[in-house]
């Protein structure tokens, strides 16, 4: 038999189901790879190997019976961003301490009430605010992925960083992951791996922590392009924990994989060709088009005008809810507290100095800044305004076309420390991700092809407000003609 | 726009975040070179634009005005760095 954790979720689900493993073999192959792997990659920062053992039981007993959802026993890794009763959550800052909650955020309730099995919890940038999963407080993860010939480490994107290291590494069959800026679809592109952020709303927030309420989205990570429907289709319900939730019935997305993009109109966005973009990465998004092309797709070009403002809207927006949604870190009822001097408000300074780390207090100082008194209307009224043109650019885009095809990132992952010191150059890596958030637009990145030296890269496809089938389709079609089947060439 | 130490001293403040004096300057640095690269938006003309609120219209749901949890207060007070007799122990406050 082929190695169990190199499967994929639809085939794992298959085999499991027909009896040919059972749910204790395949998750203790996972956790014998975690025992050795994880030392060397940090995809995991919590493992909840004798709560999946209980989980894979479980799960062995339904299918004995011929019972069970539609992940029964399926491994999976859970971002540290979601809330899991009775183990720890920090999203990966020192100032959750070691925060055990109480009870269960939605989208993990739905994965279990399907059957799947938890290994554990994976790394991601500290509250989620990051590019590179560098600021988390246990260490950046390592991209499995290497540089022909170098031995430099990569990242694997942020802020999913663990979830990208995690499915790309074989260290779980699909992940949970987030996506604010571009969090789930950059690590993705970053590692090979398929990623989608659906429609705002259609993923509940209940048990998310929360960076920016209006952006948030939880999505899978997955192997492929299938498995990310899967996963996506048990994540998504309407909650009524979580008075944004769309109050919509989730569709078969698994059914749209195989679809032929016949007849469907692709838009080309000329603003995503930016300066300085290296030129594989133009090269890849030709391929795209030619591919389309030949599966009988029309290619429409189009303008979205804003494009150029929506990192700057971002880094108003993001800050701004972040500002007010970390208020709640104070250090009374949860979380690590600091004392200070003893007084009450020296007890808040502290925690807060203490328990945010360097990349999370810049965000927050330019959030209170952007909020204080005078300054609401200048920026983030401006900025949500800012918004509404970037959505009107895409409803007029989508007057001619059903779905958009850019690059999913401007470049290949870099290795760690590469980037300079200035915020705003890290910043940029979200420059074709973001506008799918500031928009609420469903956006999925799929892995197209390799650079020169040997790293992925990947293709965005977003689709109009709901249509996450015209991602899948085209996702579909892309994965097919790809043909991607590069593989990390172990070091570790 | 620009911010100086003062009004970076004024946001860690209102942020409730202690930062060190020697920070101050430096941070001022770092704020102001994000600042001017979000002052692009001043280009933007957004007269008579509604402020975006959500790509699918929807009503806000509601539900009736009755207590659908609770009696939880051992979960409450599960994480609490400091509890006592079931409540949450804080620095004095009042003199």
């Amino acid at each position: 038999m082929t190695n169990l954790t190199q499967l994929t979720l639809s085939d794992a689900v298959d085999g499991l189901k027909a009896k040919q493993f059972s749910s204790k073999e395949i998750t203790q192959a996972f956790l014998t790879e975690i025992d050795k792997s994880n030392p060397h990659l940090n995809a995991y920062v919590v493992v909840t190997a004798d709560k999946a053992l209980k989980m894979a039981e479980a799960s062995d007993a339904n299918l004995k019976a011929g019972k069970g959802g539609r992940l029964e026993g399926a491994p999976l890794g859970i971002k540290d961003l979601f809330c899991t009763a009775g183990v720890r959550t920090t999203a990966c800052s020192n100032i959750l301490g070691e925060f055990t909650p109480t009870y269960e955020s939605t989208v993990t309730q739905n994965l279990w009430d399907q059957g799947a099995v938890m290994l554990g919890k994976l790394n991601m940038d500290e509250f989620a605010m990051g590019s590179a999963n560098e600021t988390s407080r246990f260490g950046p993860p390592a991209s499995p992925w290497r540089r022909q010939g170098s031995n430099v480490k990569l990242t694997a994107g942020g802020s999913s960083g663990g979830s990208a290291t995690a499915v790309s590494a074989d260290l779980c069959l699909a992940a949970t992951a987030s996506d604010t800026g571009g969090s789930i679809r950059q690590p993705a592109a970053f590692t090979g791996t398929v990623g989608i952020k659906p429609t705002y709303g259609r993923a509940s927030r209940y048990g998310m922590v929360a960076f920016a309420s209006s952006l948030d989205q939880a999505g899978p990570l997955a192997k492929n392009v299938k498995d990310a429907a899967l996963m996506l289709e048990i994540m998504c319900s309407a909650d009524p924990k979580d008075s944004t939730s769309l109050h919509l019935p989730v569709p078969e997305w698994t059914k749209s994989v195989g679809q032929s993009v016949k007849g469907m109109r692709i838009g080309i966005p000329k603003e995503y060709r930016v300066d300085g973009m290296p030129e594989e990465i133009e090269k890849l998004w030709q391929q795209g088009i030619a591919w389309l092309k030949a599966e009988g797709a029309t290619i429409v070009d189009v303008s979205l005008p804003h494009t150029k403002y929506a990192l700057p809207a971002y880094y108003i927006v993001a800050p701004a809810e972040a500002s007010s949604n970390l208020a709640r870190y104070d250090g009374i009822r949860y979380g690590a507290r600091q004392s200070g001097d003893g007084s009450l408000t020296s007890t808040y300074e502290t925690t807060r100095a203490k328990g945010f780390g360097a990349e999370v207090q810049r965000r927050l100082m330019i959030g209170t800044y952007v909020l204080s008194a005078g300054y609401y209307d200048a920026y983030y009224l401006r900025a949500q305004k800012v918004r509404t043109k970037i959505l009107e650019d895409f409803e007029k885009a989508f007057e001619v076309c059903d779905a958009l095809l850019t690059p999913a990132t401007p470049s290949a992952a870099f290795g760690y420390g590469e980037k300079g010191a200035d915020p705003v150059e890290m910043y940029l890596n979200d420059i074709f991700t973001v506008t799918a958030n500031l928009a609420g637009l469903p956006a999925i990145a799929v892995p197209a092809g390799v650079d020169h030296q040997g790293l992925p890269l990947g293709l965005q496809v977003i689709g109009k407000a709901l249509d996450e089938e015209a991602c899948f389709k085209v996702a579909g079609a892309i994965e097919r003609a790809a043909n991607f089947t590069a593989r990390p060439a172990r070091w570790w | 726009m620009s911010v100086d130490k003062n009004t970076v001293r004024k946001v860690a403040r209102l942020a409730r975040i202690a930062v060190p004096e020697e920070r101050l300057e430096p941070l001022a640095g770092e704020l102001n070179s994000i600042l001017a690269w979000i002052e692009q938006l001043n280009e933007v003309n957004v007269d008579g634009v509604e402020a975006m609120t959500t790509p699918v219209a929807m009503k806000l749901p509601m539900r009736e005005d009755v207590v659908s949890d609770g009696d939880i207060r051992d979960q409450v007070l599960a994480n609490a760095p400091k509890s006592e007799d079931g409540f949450f122990v804080v620095p004095k406050v009042v003199e």
